[in-house]
């Protein structure tokens, strides 16, 4: 297959995934793009929100994402995340109970601890974004 | 002279002693795969993200930024101890302590401060000891380290920099070298240095032509100003690493030496207790002769 995309994605903790592909939709963040075979050069920073791509054999595949960058080069798109996780991989009740945490520790939290509310903010954020993610694909 | 008893009850003792060592040397080698296969899997993510800085670098090198260019006088040193949470691993920790005294050491003889910040146990106990206060301090892991711990510590470098608190960032680590070999290390984390940054110079001059053409979103300066909290980030993230690897690497060697000594003692130790026994055997026989010979 001489015109294939080769997507990697890689998080500080391990290598998610590593695949030829047709197509990749990536969230950037001033929104989303689409690659295709023989993108120009491009580097961008990522949004937390979904990426999907399209494999060889036209299937759709989705993976969550949380902030990082993309690179494309040469007909390879790589993902630099700072998490990432497969849709067949997320927990629901993870998810729902991560969502849980976050909205208690917003709603209790001082509002004089701003790192706090931050965290705890980016942390529902980021429970949304699977939860959502995986309401889609069903 | 020892009694036969006092020998066999110490014969036993270090025998036991070794069974731990040993089993703790075997739970150090699994540890140290792990560890080991951690530091591979960033591995990539460190290298890719060290390429892209690299590119736009290249781009925007009139580009400025505050974690880049740092600050002309130095007043305040912040730095970064990591050692492990638990002993029992030679003289591992105690040679981070050692480097990180010796920095301070230099800082005050430059009529600089020092500002400590610890990961692991064992260094903030040692610097608590000294009276040294720590601005803060990471402990109880276990040596396991998940990105948040670097991801939360590189934010309070930061946060801490640019507030004024400390003028420049070190990081003291153990480096893995090999099974054998983990030596302290200073790695500056603010302002940045590219650590390879020799050795990107020295590529092909192809490749940097086809990137020419780069294109990247948001701007130049936002995307740096995204991307550099994060190259801090995967230093810290490497550092720990490291230490977690070496912290297992030198567990494993002193537990192997360990139970080494272990063996070169019960070996003296039954050595003894067979002189002890023919001792008493000997003295028993005198006795005997003896009174046969007072009989007679």
């Amino acid at each position: 297959m001489e015109h294939a995309l080769q997507l990697e994605i890689v998080t500080p903790d391990k290598s998610v995934l590593s695949e030829t592909v047709d197509f990749v939709s990536v969230p950037g963040s001033e929104g989303a793009f689409g690659v295709l075979p023989g993108h120009t050069p491009f580097l961008s920073a990522l949004a937390l929100g979904c990426l999907h791509y399209t494999t060889l054999s036209g299937e759709t595949k989705y993976v969550a994402v949380n902030g990082g960058f993309a690179e494309v080069s040469h007909d390879v798109v790589r993902i630099l995340a700072d998490s990432a996780e497969k849709a067949e991989e997320i927990d629901m009740n993870r998810a729902e109970e991560a969502k849980k945490r976050a909205e208690d520790r917003l709603r209790d939290a001082d509002r004089s601890e701003e790192i706090n509310i931050t965290r705890a903010d980016a942390a529902l954020k980021r429970a949304l974004n699977r939860l959502s993610l995986k309401r889609f694909i069903r | 002279m020892p009694s036969l008893k006092d020998v066999k009850g110490k014969i036993a003792g270090v025998g036991k002693t070794k069974q731990i060592t040993k089993a703790m040397n075997m739970v150090a080698s699994a540890k140290l795969r792990g560890a080991q296969a951690r530091m591979e899997r960033f591995r990539a993510y460190a290298d890719s993200f060290r390429d892209m800085l690299r590119d736009v670098a290249e781009k925007e090198a009139e580009l400025t930024h505050p974690l880049l260019t740092g600050r002309d006088e130095i007043r305040r040193v912040g730095v970064v101890l990591v050692t492990s949470d638990r002993g029992l691993c030679g003289s591992f920790n105690s040679n981070l302590i050692a480097e990180a005294l010796k920095l301070a050491e230099e800082c005050r003889s430059r009529g600089q401060e020092i500002v400590f910040y610890s990961v692991g146990r064992k260094g903030r106990d040692a610097l608590l000891k000294r009276g040294y206060s720590l601005a803060g301090e990471n402990s109880g892991l276990g040596g396991v380290y998940p990105f948040q711990v670097a991801d939360r510590l590189g934010l309070q470098l930061i946060a801490d920099y640019l507030s004024g608190a400390v003028d420049t960032v070190i990081l003291i680590y153990g480096q893995f070298v090999s099974l054998m070999h983990q030596a302290p290390r200073r790695m500056q984390l603010i302002p940045l240095q590219s650590e390879e940054q020799s050795e990107s110079r020295a590529e092909p001059e192809g490749s940097a032509s086809a990137r020419i053409d780069l294109l990247y979103e948001p701007s130049g300066e936002a995307l740096m100003q995204a991307l550099l909290p994060r190259v801090l980030k995967s230093f810290v993230f490497k550092g720990l690493l490291n230490t977690a690897t070496s912290e297992q690497a030198a567990r494993m060697t002193a537990m192997d030496n360990a139970t080494r000594n272990c063996d070169d003692l019960i070996q003296t130790l039954t050595q003894l207790y067979n002189k002890t026994r023919q001792a008493a055997i000997t003295s028993e026989l005198i006795d005997i002769v003896g009174g046969a010979d007072a009989l007679q």
